[in-house]
């Protein structure tokens, strides 16, 4: 992907920031209509204070100046949103890219067939499990079904390379190759991204995150099938179990330096899994614009400032992995400047045991009380519950 | 998959391909494979400005100021880039 013409340090360079995100990750709503366990957003009910179309075009119209090639659209479940397909339209008009997630449930054969003749809007599917058992215990009875459903939508209008999105938990990383060949089956390129504890995540994170062995062995797929498997540059904590450059990508953290997130109220934060007081830039409504934001914010400016490698500083890997991930160290409650909670060499294990203070979340758009989707697997206690008939 | 990168001809960028210029060079974006590449060096950058202005990549390197003697790094990065569609010959 890259090429190798008279590089000091690439990473170096973006590690001081880019004048302009190489790419941003945009939830459009918090409305969602699953509850999956381990949402990075805490989704499930809209905000009232959620940008207007006309709000959303006038990001689209800044990102274009500022030459953001592409925007990650989530959420939430962004089609949920009434304008979302005008949103879409109005960015690949305005030569801004648009790969948006989705769980599926707006993938009908006529908006695969529209998606299809489009060449500038790529589609994920998120799936947390090559079966629906795996699956379904992450995200939601019936969920499965619902994306393998848009994942068929698709390859029948002729989508090409729609991409499956994989979150990497305990009970699917031993299903790699299913999920390639799940993929292969739909024309689909799979990409596998990395559990973080952001959001509802951090309360399953100590149950849910890869084993020790697991990672390794997550590692040495990597290195085998790297070419053919899209990750987000997202497992670079994993980078110090081999030789440096093994591992394809750009192996840092780019938050604040070349990625950032912008939230359905406007609010920007460092990056998508960083959805906290702690990592809020500021807003583009109140703040003059997500170009000033980018530029100017307090926060971005000290993270584009060498940081400490604190504990990590007498450690002989600290090249390859640079510490791990940021908001993975913030919501385990373990200090920035230090080792990854996941970190390979074992630091991260041994900081995890002592006693830490995790960070209380800052936002919560949960629906409270049961799921619907769960309240029809119970039987009413009395039929005119069930129908009024 | 690729014919191997022949610099005795003339190439551009894909009319799908979008480039941003950097302080290290550029970001180039390709639209059609939503593929990212980097460009890391100005001068690397002049190259490919110059590619579809000249009649073979060897020319367009020498209108960036890259002296025949020193092309061989260049003529390479050209190759990567070609070889993932991000230019196409003339």
């Amino acid at each position: 992907m890259t090429n190798t013409v008279q590089v000091p340090s690439l990473i170096e360079q973006f590690e001081r920031g880019l004048d302009a995100p190489i790419c941003l990750t945009w939830e459009l709503t918090y409305a969602c209509n699953l509850a999956c366990v381990h949402c990075l957003s805490s989704s499930g009910k809209r905000d009232p204070r959620e940008l207007s179309t006309r709000q959303c075009m006038g990001i689209i119209d800044e990102l274009e100046r500022m030459q953001v090639f592409y925007v990650n659209i989530g959420g939430g479940e962004p089609g949920l949103r009434p304008d979302f397909w005008e949103l879409v339209d109005y960015a690949t008009a305005h030569h801004v890219g648009v790969k948006f997630s989705t769980n599926g449930v707006r993938i009908t054969p006529e908006v695969a067939a529209r998606l299809a003749v489009s060449d500038y809007v790529d589609v994920q599917i998120s799936l947390d499990g090559a079966t629906a058992e795996v699956n379904d215990a992450v995200r939601g009875p019936g969920s499965f079904a619902m994306a393998i459903g848009a994942l068929e939508n698709l390859s029948a209008a002729g989508f090409k390379d729609a991409k499956i999105s994989v979150v990497m938990t305990r009970h699917n990383v031993d299903q790699l190759d299913e999920f390639t060949t799940l993929a292969a089956r739909y024309g689909a390129t799979l990409r596998i991204t990395r559990l973080r504890p952001s959001g509802r995540g951090a309360d399953v994170w100590e149950e849910l995150h890869p084993t020790a062995d697991q990672q390794v062995a997550l590692y040495d797929w990597l290195v085998a099938h790297g070419e053919r498997v899209l990750t987000g540059d997202s497992f670079f904590h994993l980078s110090a179990l081999g030789a440096p450059g093994a591992l394809a990508g750009l192996n840092m953290c780019g938050a604040g330096r070349v990625v950032c997130l912008i939230d359905p109220v406007g609010d920007v934060y460092a990056c998508p899994f960083a959805i906290h007081d702690r990592f809020l830039a500021g807003n583009v409504l109140s703040d003059g614009g997500f170009d000033d934001v980018w530029k100017n914010a307090p926060l971005f400016r000290e993270l584009r400032q060498p940081q400490s490698a604190g504990a990590c500083a007498s450690c002989g890997h600290f090249d390859s992995c640079r510490g791990g991930c940021m908001a993975a160290k913030f919501f385990t409650g373990l200090p920035l400047a230090g080792p990854d909670p996941e970190c390979v060499q074992g630091y991260g294990a041994a900081a995890l045991s002592r006693h830490r203070d995790r960070p209380r979340p800052s936002g919560d758009h949960s629906r409270k009380g049961p799921v619907p989707l769960k309240l029809t697997t119970k039987p009413p206690l009395r039929p005119c519950n069930e129908s009024p008939v | 998959m690729h014919p191997p990168f022949d610099p005795a001809r003339g190439w551009r960028l894909h009319p799908q391909v979008a480039v941003r210029p950097e302080p290290f060079g550029a970001l180039l974006y390709h639209f059609g494979t939503r593929k990212l590449s980097f460009v890391k060096s100005r001068t690397m950058l002049a190259v490919v400005d110059a590619l579809g202005e000249y009649a073979d990549a060897r020319s367009a390197c020498r209108a960036a100021g890259v002296a025949d003697d020193q092309q061989g790094p260049y003529l390479r990065a050209l190759g990567t880039l070609a070889a993932s569609n991000m230019l196409v010959p003339r």
